[in-house]
């Protein structure tokens, strides 16, 4: 955990930590670790309010907890930008992380695999499989997500790759 | 279109009666043999060969199996014909699986299963067997395309989904108990899985579902820099399974500001891929047709031309639930496989020459100690430490055990629980 910055250690510390090792096949148990995932994601979005650093919504979008979607946003240069998130519990969760999407920007960035899912292998999925099962949906937002959307997103605004709504709306006008 | 030309002709003739100034018969007869020219073009175009009802050993030009008979002539393989009868799952569809699939076709196998949700690109092109003209269709559709003309006698099944979805996995997992193309075979409707598969995720996908039906596959891989690749073969409970032992990860202290524009685009190189493909198709028909030895795992280092060669036992503290179970039906098993195996090679031995000893004297007492057997009493007490050794940090099982938080005494309802964070997200 070296060499990430203060700020996130100290967030990642005050999310919870998951104890049920299970995946979506695995019947009571995997509603025990919904409830855990729910716990982990209701004391993360808390604490991202109190901080004044409210960056995403998340919700389940079938009753078992399979398929999430929301949205997150990122704001450079006092400018709010916001996408769609979408991911699946994969089969083999929680050995595997969730693969988080971000269909809107699929082909614009080289940081990401077909169909919008961003690439986490070299600065998440370390750390992902070190602390199996102890990280959640939660987690891989505040180390996968936050990270890949600061690093990223910048990069796709100033090279004009992806615009603001506003500009986006009157450039359409005219 | 070859009677169209027909037409064309007959007019070109009456036209010619017709005329009567001799000069201009030159031209036309010209173009009569023009016509007649793409008339039997026309007639020599693609040409979809027929099934072929039993495969025999005929020498001539048009048996497509003659050449693969020829192995039992060779004494290579015993009963080729059987390989009619055999069903394999591709999962992948990619630089490795369509060409293992082509092979597979090639050998006139029974029935293949094709998995892939990806579809045909241009920027596929530098691996083999899809065409610039496919590109855009799905990979399964594509590869069924090819291979129906190349072998219409192979049974082709394809499945475009992705397998580490729940509701993929769940077909996955049905397709492979299927049975209809065999109902009297044991175990499940497949003999073999092979994973050509390019990315963690589907891999431990494959190996939960054949953990879990007991079947018997084989993973294969090119590393990113396409210069390496390697086979494995994995038999669930006797042989570790793909999460016995996991990738190494390495932390490597990573910060967001480092992460920076390397893009996730991996390197792939047609000839690794095909020499991959050859190793794992090659690993297969040795499987099924039971000729030669089955490599457990086969690495290839195309920098140095190193191929190891390793076996891995299973990890009695596998993650993985139904590795466990495998593992302890294979204990179960195990004595009685060893008896008739080690009978079977006494018969062999004692067919042939009889052994007398290498040396007459042995002073210091050297002999040579099988270490393919599994050290039964080890994998009892893997737990178990020598004398004077402490564990420094808790092993994983206990870890589990440890008192899951003082119940916490807080909301534990699903329902309420999502609410709550319904609550948070308005």
């Amino acid at each position: 955990m070296e060499g990430w910055d203060p700020n996130t250690k100290s967030t990642l510390t005050q999310i919870p930590l998951l104890t049920t090792k299970a995946g979506p096949r695995d019947g009571a148990a995997w509603t025990q670790r919904l409830k855990e995932e729910y716990k982990a994601l209701i004391a993360y979005t808390q604490m991202n309010k109190s901080n004044d650093n409210d960056w995403f919504r998340i919700s389940a979008d079938n009753p078992e907890g399979t398929r999430w979607t929301g949205k997150c946003w990122y704001v450079h240069n006092l400018l709010k930008y916001e996408f769609d998130l979408q991911f699946d519990i994969p089969v083999t969760y929680p050995a595997t992380a969730p693969e988080l999407e971000l269909p809107e920007l699929d082909g614009k960035t080289q940081k990401m695999y077909r169909g919008g899912k961003i690439c986490l292998t070299v600065h998440f999925k370390p750390l992902w499989a070190k602390n199996c099962p102890r990280f959640g949906i939660a987690h891989a937002l505040c180390l996968g997500l936050a990270p890949w959307l600061a690093a990223e997103i910048p990069i796709l605004v100033d090279s004009g790759m992806v615009k603001h709504k506003d500009d986006a709306a009157s450039s359409a006008e005219s | 279109m070859e009677v169209e030309l027909k037409e064309m002709l007959n007019d070109l003739e009456s036209l010619k009666r017709s005329l009567t100034d001799p000069s201009h018969h030159a031209p036309i007869d010209q173009l009569q043999l023009r016509v007649e020219r793409l008339t039997s073009l026309a007639s020599s175009g693609p040409v979809r060969r027929s099934k072929v009802k039993d495969m025999s050993a005929e020498v001539v030009d048009s048996n497509p199996y003659s050449r693969l008979m020829a192995l039992q002539r060779m004494g290579i393989v015993e009963n080729y014909e059987r390989i009619r009868d055999f069903s394999v799952a591709i999962v992948g569809v990619g630089g490795v699986g369509s060409v293992a699939a082509e092979m597979l076709t090639r050998c006139g196998i029974g029935r293949l299963l094709l998995y892939d949700y990806d579809k045909v690109e241009l920027a596929n092109m530098n691996r083999l067997f899809f065409r610039p003209e496919q590109s855009g269709m799905t990979k399964t559709d594509a590869a069924v395309q090819t291979l129906s003309d190349i072998n219409p006698d192979v049974v082709l099944e394809s499945y475009t989904l992705n397998i580490t979805t729940v509701q993929g996995f769940d077909t996955f997992m049905s397709s492979l108990k299927d049975k209809s193309f065999r109902p009297n075979k044991e175990g499940s409707g497949v003999d073999l899985v092979l994973s050509c598969v390019d990315n963690y995720e589907a891999r431990m996908a494959v190996n939960q579902a054949c953990n879990e039906l007991n079947q018997t596959w084989m993973e294969s891989g090119v590393s990113e820099d396409a210069v390496s690749g390697h086979i494995q073969l994995l038999i669930p409970g006797e042989t570790a399974c793909f999460a016995c032992a996991p990738p190494l990860v390495v932390a490597s202290g990573v910060d967001e500001r480092t992460l920076k524009r390397e893009g996730v685009c991996a390197a792939s190189l047609p000839t690794t891929m095909g020499v991959v493909a050859g190793l794992l198709v090659q690993n297969t028909l040795k499987y099924l047709l039971n000729f030669g030895n089955v490599s457990p795992y086969l690495g290839y280092n195309s920098l140095k031309d190193f191929f190891p060669t390793m076996e891995m036992k299973p990890n009695p503290q596998c993650s993985n639930f139904a590795c466990l179970e495998r593992q302890k039906e294979f204990l179960l098993v195990k004595p009685a496989r060893d008896a008739a195996l080690k009978a079977k090679m006494e018969a062999e031995a004692s067919s042939s020459v009889t052994e007398c000893p290498l040396h007459l004297d042995n002073e210091w007492e050297i002999s040579v100690v099988d270490d393919s057997e599994p050290d039964r009493i080890e994998a009892k007490s893997a737990d178990a430490l020598p004398e004077g050794l402490v564990r420094e940090l808790p092993n994983a099982d206990e870890f589990q055990k440890s008192p899951t938080e003082a119940a916490d005494a807080t909301i534990d309802d699903l329902e309420d629980l999502r609410k709550q964070l319904e609550a948070l997200n308005s």
